[in-house]
């Protein structure tokens, strides 16, 4: 058996922003995960889709332009409507405080923002494969 | 789901969550991977494309162009597209799918990103296996990217119907360095990225270079296009329907039973050697520590464990 950490990275919606995500998902790979990287402008629904064919055990959204309480729970949704609910949600970005209560209510398990070392979010995913096992 | 048979069922049925568990199972080697495959080797039915190349040359924008093409003829296509593993960490960054991202919500196009995991030649361990997931669940084609290095070409060429080796104008020395035999597995050569300068100079340089294709060897048609603009994409695409139609299904299906075999028969000797190393040596580690010290050669160590191995056989055999 040769089992990996599988995390995919996303950027839903018009938001240009890509140095934070493509920082994470090079963090993740270098602590030894396969991070799919989809690019910018993507469709929730093109992320949902894409976490269901890679069977990722995460998904993590990237959102630096304020659309994060329209796109966070929309991908949530889709996953839940496409049976894929346990996959583990988190996110990051420039995220007011205030909102994070709202988003992880929609089913992320963290949000990150900035200026948070790339060990946290390390740490984060090993805790939770942990508790999955 | 989660069980042997409801994956199997699922990839029947056409269940995408399906599909991508037996695909993860397959990949990581999963103690019921080998009766997924089992179940679903005979139902394969597509043919495979290979698509090879330096890094960069724009493997996965004209993998791209494929899906477009074969989704406009209504066919459902699988794509696996490979990318290093870091040999230290084992980590990976996956990034093919970028340029495919356009097709991920397309229910008929199913895209598969996989790490080589440690495996040389430009694909994963799996790759293979993989593939005859997508194609027993009813894609056709399912093409095939490898990782952008040297050496993949052998393998992919195994192991696709059709392999393309994309090649792009600033390469200089990498082209040179190619041999002969890497030229002559490509059954197409696509010179892409046409709208740059250089591709003239490239493409008298690989004429040049197929001139001392050994005789007997098939030598590839060479296309130039663009995969950005799209230029010279139907030129391709005739030349991949001609070789297509020299394929029929039935030969293809036997020739990748055979191959699949050999595989097998390889992983199965690794496996039967590793138990005879443990009854021999306790371990492998200790042959190797022997081997080290100088107390004995490799070709010793594989020696006795033939030997080995033809006891236990006439022990055995007698009944
Ligand atoms: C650099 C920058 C740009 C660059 C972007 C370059 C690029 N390719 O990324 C450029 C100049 C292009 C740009 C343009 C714009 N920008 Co700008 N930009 C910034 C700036 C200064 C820094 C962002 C950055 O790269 N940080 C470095 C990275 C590493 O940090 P990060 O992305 O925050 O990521 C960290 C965490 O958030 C978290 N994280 C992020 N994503 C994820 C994902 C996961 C899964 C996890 C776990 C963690 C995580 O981890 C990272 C490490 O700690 C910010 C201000 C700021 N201080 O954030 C504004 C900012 C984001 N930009 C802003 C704006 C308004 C714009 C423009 C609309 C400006 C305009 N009017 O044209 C355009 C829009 C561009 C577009 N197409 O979307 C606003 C957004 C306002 C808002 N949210 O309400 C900001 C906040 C500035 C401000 N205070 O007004 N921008
Ligand atoms: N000018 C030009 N650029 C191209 C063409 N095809 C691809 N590119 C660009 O080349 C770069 C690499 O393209 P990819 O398709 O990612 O190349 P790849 O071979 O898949 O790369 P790896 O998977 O990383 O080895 C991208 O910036 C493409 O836009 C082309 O025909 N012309
Ligand atoms: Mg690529």
């Amino acid at each position: 058996m040769d089992r990996k950490i599988r995390v995919l990275i996303g950027k839903p919606g018009l938001d240009g922003h890509d140095r934070g995500a493509k920082y994470i998902a090079r963090a993740l790979r270098d602590a030894g995960m396969e991070v799919v990287y989809t690019g910018i402008r993507q469709t929730p629904e093109a992320i949902a889709d894409a976490a269901i064919q890679e069977d990722v055990d995460f998904v993590g959204i990237s959102l630096l332009s304020g659309a994060h309480n329209h796109l966070f729970p929309e991908v949530a949704r889709l996953l839940r409507e496409k049976d894929a609910s346990d996959i583990i949600l988190f996110g990051g970005g420039v995220i007011p405080e205030e909102d994070i209560p709202g988003l992880k209510e929609a089913g992320y398990a963290a949000i990150f923002t900035p200026g948070t070392p790339a060990a946290e979010v390390v740490e984060f995913i090993n805790l939770q494969m942990e508790k999955r096992q | 789901m989660t069980s042997t048979t409801g994956i199997i069922q699922g990839v029947g049925e056409g269940s995408i969550r399906a599909i991508a568990r037996a695909l993860s199972r397959v990949e990581n080697g999963s103690s019921d991977s080998t009766d997924i495959l089992d179940k679903l080797f005979a139902r394969q039915q597509g043919f495979t494309i290979g698509v090879t190349g330096p890094p960069g040359a724009g493997k996965s924008t004209l993998v791209n162009r494929m899906i477009t093409r074969y989704r406009a003829d209504g066919n459902s296509v699988g794509v696996i597209a490979v990318d290093p593993s870091s040999p230290f960490t084992g980590g990976a960054l996956l990034g093919d799918r970028i340029r495919m991202q356009s097709h991920a919500s397309d229910p008929k196009v199913f895209i598969r990103s996989m790490g080589s995991r440690g495996h040389l030649g430009g694909l994963s361990g799996a790759t293979r296996d993989a593939s005859c997931v997508l194609s027993a669940a009813g894609y056709s084609p399912v093409i095939i990217e490898t990782v952008g290095v040297g050496q993949a070409e052998v393998e992919i060429a195994d192991l696709a119907d059709i392999t393309l080796l994309v090649l792009v104008p600033g390469l200089g020395d990498d082209v040179q360095s190619m041999k002969a035999g890497i030229m002559e597995i490509a059954d197409i050569i696509v010179l892409n990225k046409a709208d740059r300068n250089g591709i003239e100079q490239l493409e008298s340089y690989v004429k040049a270079s197929l001139e001392f294709i050994s005789a007997g060897f098939k030598k590839p048609e060479v296309v130039r296009i663009s995969a950005v603009n799209g230029e010279g994409l139907e030129d391709l695409w005739g030349a991949i329907d001609r070789l297509a139609a020299t394929h029929p299904g039935e030969n293809r299906i036997s020739r990748s039973a055979v191959r699949t075999l050999n595989e097998i028969l390889r992983e199965n000797g690794m496996l039967f050697s590793e138990k005879l190393l443990e009854l021999e040596y306790n371990g492998r580690e200790t042959a190797e520590e022997l081997i080290l010290a100088g107390q004995l050669t490799p070709y010793a160590v594989g020696k006795k464990l033939l030997e080995r191995a033809e006891r236990m056989f006439e022990h055995n055999g007698s009944n």
